[in-house]
């Protein structure tokens, strides 16, 4: 590896302007003659909207417009779709209600948006929505999945009966129910996964422009995937055509799968810079985020696992609830089915594994992909079932794991994945020994003599990313494929543009794309320039999410390299005089092997674009793309330990250590595979600790803001000890696993299985709070 | 935040003169609650005075037995203040518990012990060590001062100035944060006064806010140390409970930080 | 309608605003220092940080008015010239940012904790005083790396002037 090639701790390109300030984010934009909205949302968690009367409102100073629902349905502007098809059990497609980017005559969720005001300025257009008088008719409501589906709920949509979206199977029920049939012991379990506000730190926003004489609209948005978006609002929303919409995803302040979806303010934003002749913009302020962001998890679980009397797993079934909110966001439907249940065989041998899915409308804030999106889920449940089944056996958990992992590669799993490879015993091993896993029982004698109760929890988790192979999941109901795209531009000096459809919101593309460039020519990062979130730079793309943005994007960007590289060779060839065969590239120069015959990169680009002396039948210029679809998911696996003290006068839990092993493949740039990792393990203690977006029985949010909710914080962590053993994904010739998710994943478990045995009580739902930890030692 | 109109006071005068012309007037401190507030339109005061800038409200002194910090004295101040630190350690403690550092750093005594919210750390160092509250006004003790949730006996347009907290003999204070907010899940302020009296108020916990609590004043009575609480029994009925602690466990930390207060008082 | 005077990154400027509007909107909007952020209406997150008079204060929980006649730093203000303040070089060397959103306001608030705490910062403490600013990507985990490097480069430098 060169000093920033492949596997080089290169610090970030892209800090510069965010240590400065001068990073771009949307709500940094100011256009010329802008205006500014305000969203009157519905306080009702289900209400007829009865009628809007906006007079007052227009009469008062800087209101340019207010505009309402039923205009915006009237207009045909599309309702907002859901683009992955589940079917049934029975063989039905799921059932799903309209979803209008306002509401024209029913609310279902608190902060549903049903009109809008758009004023000269913020604070104006917030006064005059105050003066807005919306008639509502309130209707029962209903927010918790057992009482959505019960007889005689209140009843969101009329196309889903009884709240349900759909019932969706996976496994071989038969073989499952067999497997229970000769089970020496069977290990229950029922676990709520606590849903979760995303919470970016930047909240979300929009400007839109629409210029009149040339019919086309320009976006700017906090967007994970621009492309998409632009995709979905003229497809689908009537917007505009693709090449009269272009749409700029500039700085981003945090994703998280939170800012995938194509949101109602979007499109809202643009429909109205259209009516009203001037530039929209929209921030979104935090209680917004709370309230319409789409939140993470929610599901409700009961499982069994079968052993023999051996303590090898012989089977697994599953039922869970989840919670989808109002409406099925973009990817929702997916996300409990296809991201969850086809990852419940972990990192174990299982032979018959059978789970069903009941999708559920409640009167909350939709549900969609959020940090790990299903696979958290999965791997929460498994690791909460293999901690509790050696406590049942009692057998030692790490012992009981190893004696059921897969060892050997490729795995074909009872729930669709076939595993490429992995190495479980060599990250389990690794988090022991960083641990001390040996020396437990003593350190937790020593905290007893203390007054503290000491807990050790172990998880191994297994996710699959690179999403994903576009035949794979186009035959499970997706809408689209999921490769990705990039182009390579060396320019006549030989300075070098990546143009990629993958986002960087922090993930640290500018840095880790250039890395690959430097590594194949030899050349300087500071050389290279990676061009993202614009939809007219880069042709196309389908953004970052599910910890692709390497596996597949990176690939893609691979694959153009190796056609602009074949080129490049030919150039320098015939001015070398030399069989192209013989040119190797090596510190920005192009060789002929055993010579000292070399013509530097800028040379072979300057020939391309003067043209002078190109081979015959040679197009000019040095400029290829390429398209990579990827040929299988990757699997990136991993194993965390923690060691917990829980202080038994207050329930609080605080960190002893927490050691993380992973295998991610091949690393570009170990310093952000890290980083990635420390932001997943935060998130996945979050979840364990503290997180949990809370509704009361009427759908009235009760944690929506930040004196409510309880986001982690530095005091409420540790420094974390990162290891990584690694084997190579065979599915990309990088080698690459993918790391953005895999702390979500894996975290939560450890720190509930440590707790849990801290406490000698197994059953602890997330969050852990002290007053819940409190109670739980304390129960008869 | 609605319109309204700023006014910065030079003295203390002059803000009560501004505070008798506006319709609907508020006295802006440190404004680490009043803004929020404001902000999410919650409050529409016509004018805000600030009292941040009146040399007059900010200082901390002690004379004799009696520690005095005047109302506009942020709590950064109060935390690191060496006077404090040697007069009431507890009180410093205190201070450098209340929100984070830059809130620290504008919050003012006075203006929390206006807002009286029901988990603020200081009403319970104000109601444990038997502090006196002193307004352009009047005196009052800090008993009849706090009058339940958000509630204080402070009359419309009453400016408080300065509370003046006796020397204790020990003190000791202990918080069990709210894991969001920050404000006391339940916090337990216990104080042994010059003459013997024990005092114990808890913050955080109770349906009416700060709160003294004999029972543990009781046991405390009969020997200065945390195991004399071990037998103490808290109620939880007038109880706050909440997603983050049921009135069990906030029963349960009233006797907790007190134990903890006591130990750390020494 | 009021006229406030401040000094802001040490150019001396005198703006109208309306009396409601908080010093992280005269920043933003009238003075466009884009740097400062805003990620919460409760003030929590800690995104606005800037300095004023010296101390980290969130610009979100004062209206102008108060900050007339204050001076204020914010993060477009501490670097000399194209020289990094050595906070900003640490959260660049220590990968102590990831989408950059929270950042301005960490490394303001990382300042004023140092300036207050010298060379006396542990990781405990760092924890502790950050407890006024959010991140959602990085764990803190580099964040607290690069608050204690600074620490020691901070008193480098001020040794060397």
């Amino acid at each position: 590896m060169g000093v920033e090639g492949i596997g080089a701790s290169v610090v970030r390109k892209e800090d510069k302007r965010f240590i400065t300030g001068k990073g771009r984010y949307v709500d940094d934009i100011k256009l010329q003659g802008m205006t500014h909205a305000h969203f009157i949302r519905s306080p009702h968690a289900h209400a007829k909207v009865k009628g809007i009367d906006s007079a007052e409102a227009l009469k008062m100073p800087g209101v340019v417009a207010v505009l309402t629902g039923q205009q915006i349905v009237d207009d045909k502007v599309g309702n907002l779709i859901c683009g992955w098809a589940i079917t049934s059990k029975d063989g039905s497609p799921m059932k799903m209600g309209a979803w209008p980017a306002m509401a024209p005559e029913t609310v279902r969720f608190v902060g549903q948006a049903v009109a809008v005001v758009i004023a000269e300025t913020k604070n104006l257009a917030r006064d005059a929505a105050e003066a807005v008088v919306v008639d509502y008719e309130e209707l029962p409501a209903v927010a918790d999945v057992h009482a959505a589906i019960k007889a005689g709920a209140p009843q969101l949509h009329p196309e889903a009966p009884g709240n349900q979206v759909y019932d969706w199977v996976i496994g071989d029920e038969g073989a499952t129910d067999a497997a229970f049939s000769k089970a020496a012991n069977v290990v229950k379990l029922d676990v709520t996964n606590n849903r979760l506000a995303p919470n970016a730190m930047e909240p979300r926003a929009a400007i839109a422009d629409y210029d009149s004489a040339e019919e086309h609209f320009t976006l700017y948005t906090t967007s994970q995937n621009p492309h998409v978006a632009r995709l979905v609002l003229s497809a689908f929303y009537n917007i505009a055509p693709e090449h009269k919409l272009r749409v700029i995803a500039p700085d981003v302040g945090g994703g998280f799968g939170s800012k995938i979806f194509i949101y109602p303010e979007e499109m809202v934003a643009l429909w109205a810079s259209k009516k009203v002749g001037r530039p929209v913009k929209w921030t979104g302020d935090r209680t917004e985020a709370f309230l319409t962001d789409a939140h993470g998890r929610d599901h409700v679980t009961h499982a069994e696992m079968a052993f023999d009397a051996n303590n090898n797993i012989t089977g697994l079934k599953v039922k869970t609830y989840a919670n989808f909110g109002a409406y099925m966001s973009l990817f929702s439907s997916s996300v409990p089915t296809y991201l969850y249940a086809t990852l419940l065989s972990g990192q174990y041998n299982i032979p018959a594994i059978h789970a069903e899915v009941i999708g559920v409308y409640t009167n909350t804030t939709p549900v969609d992909a959020y940090r790990g999106a299903g696979r958290p889920e999965a791997s929460y449940l498994i690791e909460r079932l293999m901690e509790t089944a050696a406590r049942q056996l009692k057998v030692d958990p790490a012992a009981l794991r190893r004696q059921n992992f897969i060892t050997q590669f490729p795995h074909q799993t009872p729930v669709i994945m076939a595993y490429d490879t992995g190495d479980f015993n060599a990250s389990l091993d690794a988090a022991m020994k960083a641990i001390d896993y040996a020396g437990f029982a003593a350190r937790k004698a020593k905290a007893k003599a203390d007054g503290m109760l000491r807990g050790i929890g172990v998880s191994c988790y297994i996710e699959a990313c690179g999403i994903a192979p576009s035949k794979a999941v186009g035959s499970l109901g997706a809408g689209v494929g999921l490769w990705e795209s990039a182009e390579v531009r060396v320019n006549p000096v030989g300075t070098i543009e990546i143009l990629t459809g993958s986002h960087s919101h922090g993930q640290g593309h500018e840095t880790t794309f250039c890395q690959l460039v430097a590594e194949r020519l030899g050349i300087p990062i500071s050389q290279v320039s990676i061009v993202h979130g614009d939809t007219d730079k880069v042709q196309f793309g389908m953004g970052t999410y599910g910890s692709r943005s390497a596996a597949v994007g990176l690939t893609a960007i691979l694959k153009a390299m190796e056609k602009m590289e074949a080129k490049a060779k030919k150039i320098a060839a015939h001015a070398l005089e030399a069989s192209e065969a013989d040119i190797v590239i090596e510190n920005g120069e192009f060789k002929v092997t055993g010579t000292d015959k070399a013509i530097a990169l800028p040379m072979v680009a300057l020939a391309a674009y003067t043209a002078h002396n190109l081979p015959d039948g040679m197009e000019p210029g040095l400029k290829e793309s390429a398209f990579y679809d990827p040929t299988n998911f990757t699997f990136p696996a991993g194993a965390y330990i923690c060691e917990v003290e829980v202080d038994p006068g207050t329930g609080k839990t605080s960190f002893v250590n927490f050691v993380a092993a992973d295998d991610f493949g091949r690393l570009i740039n170990p310093m952000i595979v890290e980083g990635q990792v420390h932001g997943g393990l935060a998130q996945g203690i979050g979840q364990a600790l503290l997180e949990h977006a809370i509704y009361d029985a009427n759908g009235q949010p009760v944690t929506a803001s930040f004196m409510d909710y309880s986001m982690p914080r530095a005091d409420d962590l540790p420094s974390f000890k990162l290891s990584h053993t690694t084997t190579l994904c065979p599915g990309n010739p990088l080698g690459i696993k993918g790391c953005g998710e895999a702390g979500a994943i894996g975290a939560s478990a450890a720190v509930i299985n440590a707790i849990t045995d801290a406490i000698g009580k197994n059953n602890l739902e997330m969050p852990a709070t002290p007053d819940r930890v409190w109670r739980t030692i304390h129960a008869a | 935040m609605y319109q309204t109109t700023y006014h910065r006071a030079s003295s203390v005068d002059e803000a009560a003169a501004l505070f008798a012309k506006g319709s609907e007037a508020k006295f802006l401190a440190g404004g680490q609650t009043l803004l929020p507030v404001m902000k999410q339109r919650l409050a529409s005061p016509s004018d805000v005075i600030d009292l941040g800038k009146i040399k007059e409200l900010i200082g901390i002194e002690v004379s004799g037995d009696t520690l005095t910090v005047k109302a506009a004295t942020p709590h950064y101040d109060v935390a690191t203040s060496d006077a404090v630190k040697k007069a009431i350690p507890a009180l410093a403690y205190l201070a450098s518990l209340i929100g984070d550092p830059a809130v620290r750093y504008r919050g003012t005594i006075g203006g929390s012990i206006a807002n009286n919210d029901p988990a603020a750390d200081y009403p319970a160092a104000l109601l444990a060590l038997g502090a006196t509250v002193k307004t352009n006004k009047r005196s009052i003790a800090a008993e009849d001062f706090f009058k339940g949730l958000f509630t204080t006996a402070l009359e419309d347009g009453e400016i408080i100035t300065s509370v003046s907290f006796p020397v204790p003999q020990k003190a000791g204070y202990a918080k069990m944060p709210h894991p969001a907010s920050r404000f006391a899940l339940t916090a337990v302020f216990v104080a042994q006064t010059k003459s013997g009296e024990i005092r114990v108020a808890a913050t955080g916990a109770s349906q009416s806010g700060v709160m003294r609590v004999p029972a543990i004043e009781a046991a405390l009575k009969t020997s200065w140390s945390p195991s004399a609480i071990d037998g103490v029994t808290i109620s939880a009925s007038n109880l706050l409970s909440d997603i983050h602690g049921t009135s069990e466990y906030r029963a349960n930390l009233i006797k907790v930080m007190a134990q903890r207060a006591v130990a750390a008082a020494g | 309608m009021s006229t406030v005077k401040l000094t802001v990154n040490g150019k001396a400027v005198a703006v109208d605003v309306e009396d409601r509007t908080l010093l992280v909107q005269l920043l933003r909007d009238h003075l466009n220092l884009t740097g400062t952020h805003v990620g919460c209406d409760t003030s929590q997150c800690g995104a606005c940080v800037v300095h004023m008079d010296g101390k980290a204060v969130k610009s979100c929980t004062m209206l102008a008015g108060q900050a007339d006649g204050a001076n204020v730093t914010t993060i477009e203000g501490i670097a000399r010239g194209d020289e990094l303040h050595p906070m900003q070089a640490a959260f660049r060397d220590n990968h102590g940012l990831q989408c950059g959103y929270c950042t301005p306001g960490m490394i303001m608030s990382a300042i004023d904790i140092v300036h207050r705490h010298g060379g006396e910062l542990d990781e405990a403490t760092v924890r502790q005083e950050l407890e006024g600013n959010i991140c959602r990507c990085t764990g803190y985990h580099n964040i607290v790396k690069a608050v204690l490097d600074a620490a020691g480069r901070m008193k480098v430098s001020q040794a060397a002037e």
